[in-house]
């Protein structure tokens, strides 16, 4: 093992480390606490790049990095993996989470005690559940990352958040109920829970109890697809991400994401080139269906908390199907779209608190007069200086929130659907577009076209209807609030431009994750470091002698 | 002994399913505890039922000496127990948190039911 190897585990060890540390310090010390966050965000930042610079560079054989937990050799012990697709994840984590805390610093991350501790324990456990190899540590990074989503999801105390964050978590702990028992059945049928090991048994398994295998896959997917919201199991999202402060809401956005992360890894390593068709075939019409609601809920809707929350699905239904689809080719468009998608709804979340602070004067009378009957541990008005052109701010964020949530031009959303298309209707020589990828680009494209409709009629209601007789007063922004959307949206802007290089990194990552027969040589013939201490056989030998 | 426990079981949980479904959010919390303990005897019985098989090495086994296969056919699984004991702390330390919640739901609107407001209002 190399002294770089042990990078691997600094994202999961660096916020653990960092949030204990903040665990006991009381809320006047907010400024510190913010500080040490910070610096463990770029940190993780850093590292991510490292790591997507080492699986990318040659560094490790086939681009994938093992740390073997313990130094237990690998079926026993628990095996920690970098490859291209988690290092670009781990990416998108830190990104999406220097956003989050940057926009919590003026306000939300002043109120409540804990904030950026479970801010950092919530990074350990996405992170940890895209690093780890083995089943059973996946859940318990689950349950980091969802414990501590509990508690963020309540933060800025207010009956809605209490309502909302009671029904989420009533679905996640069953959630958690349905991991448990697809572990539980996986492990009956194979006696194994490492997933490169269970990817090579998985195969040679007698026909009897082959069906335990799949019913397991099945209900582990079945938790999976309640992360990531597939209809019928999604309808607590919207009220969640409406109910959820600002910052946090970006970060929920990224859990959506890991639950498809999961279905995409597992599927692809357990049942590769379409081995389980009616699983393949479920998450396609799941998807389909869910697209579908996404967008009816999109247009439903009025309230931009929600109408980002059915994007949100929309987004998910999408990579759903198209991990249902299989087609090999499809999954580097997928991830294009996935980061894209990720960006801009968690764009989009962290701006409604600013639109929604665009008042007419009547509905302001009405708000202090509701606000003076609820009980609300709220963040104060940001002092200090204000940004210019406030209005023009929010209204052209806004608009690149849109095209990239339908996929228009010039935008990353555009680049991913096109990416997408292009991979459908060429699906290998000589093979014909079946009626299954017609069908997913009639619902992409109907679904983008209705995320405009809802989209623009949103925008004309709160920016040019609020001119003349009833003008709004510019809401006044902090320099603080408004650089995170900046800066996703510019990640947004460079993802349109550096298109062609990304496309051909998440296209080696796309076939990476198609290559169960590498990965499985990697993980399992990863030998342990040799040790300082001589081993229980010499010692057992040296007690005998004398 | 395998029928009692697979009865056992699904009893349990059924009776967790009802009562999930059920509008006081106490219910819930009951329904919840209930689908737990049936999926922790799940996970316990997917490691085999064997009675007198404690799951531990014999002391030559320990000592890196070669195991007489018969010892280790005499042994029960312990990998299932120790996810069943992870299991356990897991889910009863969210289940307190949904505790915890579900007591300020209480206090902030007044009533237990899971949606925040009685059905009629």
């Amino acid at each position: 093992m190399k002294a770089l190897d042990h990078l691997l585990l600094l994202p999961v060890l660096l916020p653990l480390l960092c949030g204990a540390a903040m665990a006991p310090l009381t809320q006047g010390w907010h400024r510190l606490k913010f500080a040490l966050g910070y610096a463990s965000v770029l940190g993780m930042l850093a590292s991510a790049l490292v790591l997507v610079a080492m699986t990318d560079g040659g560094y490790w054989e086939k681009g994938i990095g093992v740390y073997l937990a313990a130094n237990w050799a690998a079926p026993f012990g628990i095996a920690l993996v970098a490859d291209r697709l988690a290092a670009l994840m781990l990416l998108l984590t830190a990104l999406l989470a220097l956003a989050a805390l940057h926009y919590a610093m003026q306000r939300w991350g002043r109120i409540g005690v804990h904030f950026h501790t479970l801010f950092q324990f919530l990074l350990m456990g996405i992170n940890g559940a895209f690093l780890t190899h083995d089943l059973f540590n996946l859940f318990v990074f689950f349950e980091v990352m969802l414990a501590s989503s509990y508690g963020l999801l309540l933060h800025g105390y207010n009956a809605e958040r209490l309502r909302a964050g009671m029904q989420y978590i009533a679905v996640n702990l069953a959630a958690s109920l349905l991991f448990l028992i697809g572990i539980a059945l996986i492990y009956a049928a194979t006696g194994t829970l490492n997933m490169a090991d269970l990817a090579q048994r998985i195969d040679a398994i007698a026909a009897a109890d082959r069906g335990l295998v799949e019913a397991g896959a099945i209900i582990l997917t079945l938790a999976f697809l309640i992360k990531s919201a597939m209809w019928p199991l999604g309808f607590w999202l919207p009220t969640t991400y409406a109910a959820a402060s600002p910052p946090v809401a970006a970060m929920l956005v990224l859990m959506t994401k890991v639950g498809t992360y999961a279905i995409l890894r597992l599927w692809l390593l357990w049942f590769p080139a379409g081995a389980f068709g009616p699983g393949y075939d479920a998450l396609l019409w799941g998807g389909a269906a869910t697209i579908v609601f996404g967008a009816a809920g999109m247009l439903s809707t009025d309230t931009a908390g929600r109408m980002a929350g059915y994007g949100a699905i929309v987004s998910s239904g999408t990579l759903l199907a198209l991990i249902g689809y299989g087609q090999p080719s499809l999954v580097a468009a997928g991830l294009y779209y996935l980061l894209g998608s990720t960006l801009a709804v968690a764009a989009f979340l962290l701006l409604v608190e600013l639109i929604d602070r665009i008042r007419t004067p009547g509905a302001a009378i009405l708000a202090v007069t509701m606000e003076a009957y609820a009980v609300e541990d709220k963040p104060e008005e940001p002092v200090g200086q204000g940004v210019p052109a406030a209005m023009a701010f929010l209204a052209l964020s806004f608009a690149a929130c849109a095209l990239m949530i339908a996929g228009l031009p010039p935008l990353s959303g555009f680049v991913a659907k096109f990416g997408i298309f292009h991979a459908l209707l060429n699906p290998g020589a000589g093979m014909p577009v079946d009626a299954g990828a017609w069908m997913l680009i009639a619902l992409v494209l109907a679904s983008g076209l209705v995320s405009v409709v809802a989209m623009l009629r949103f925008g004309v209601r709160t920016f040019w209807a609020n001119s003349g007789a009833t003008r709004a007063t510019p809401p006044r922004l902090h320099r603080s609030e408004v650089m995170p959307v900046l800066f996703l949206l510019a990640l947004s802007a460079v993802m349109t431009v550096e298109a062609g290089p990304i496309f051909g990194y998440l296209g080696r990552a796309g076939a990476g994750i198609q290559r169960p027969a590498d990965y499985v040589a990697r993980v399992l013939q990863t030998a342990p470091a040799p040790g300082p201490v001589p081993g229980p056989a010499a010692v057992v030998a040296k007690e005998a002698a004398p | 002994m395998d029928i009692v426990l697979s009865l056992a079981i699904g009893i349990v949980f059924a009776a967790g399913i009802w009562l999930v479904l059920r509008p006081r959010s106490f219910q819930v919390l009951a329904g919840l505890m209930l689908m737990s303990y049936a999926v922790n005897l799940f996970i316990f019985a997917m490691g085999r039922l064997r009675v007198d098989h404690p799951p531990l090495l014999t002391e030559a086994a320990a000592r890196g000496k070669p195991v007489d296969p018969a010892t280790l056919a005499a042994m029960a699984d312990p990998l299932p127990q120790a996810l069943v004991l992870t299991a356990i702390v897991i889910g009863f330390a969210t289940t307190a948190l949904y505790l915890v919640v579900m007591i300020g739901s209480r206090g902030l609107t007044a009533t237990d039911h899971v949606d925040g407001r009685e059905p009629d209002q």
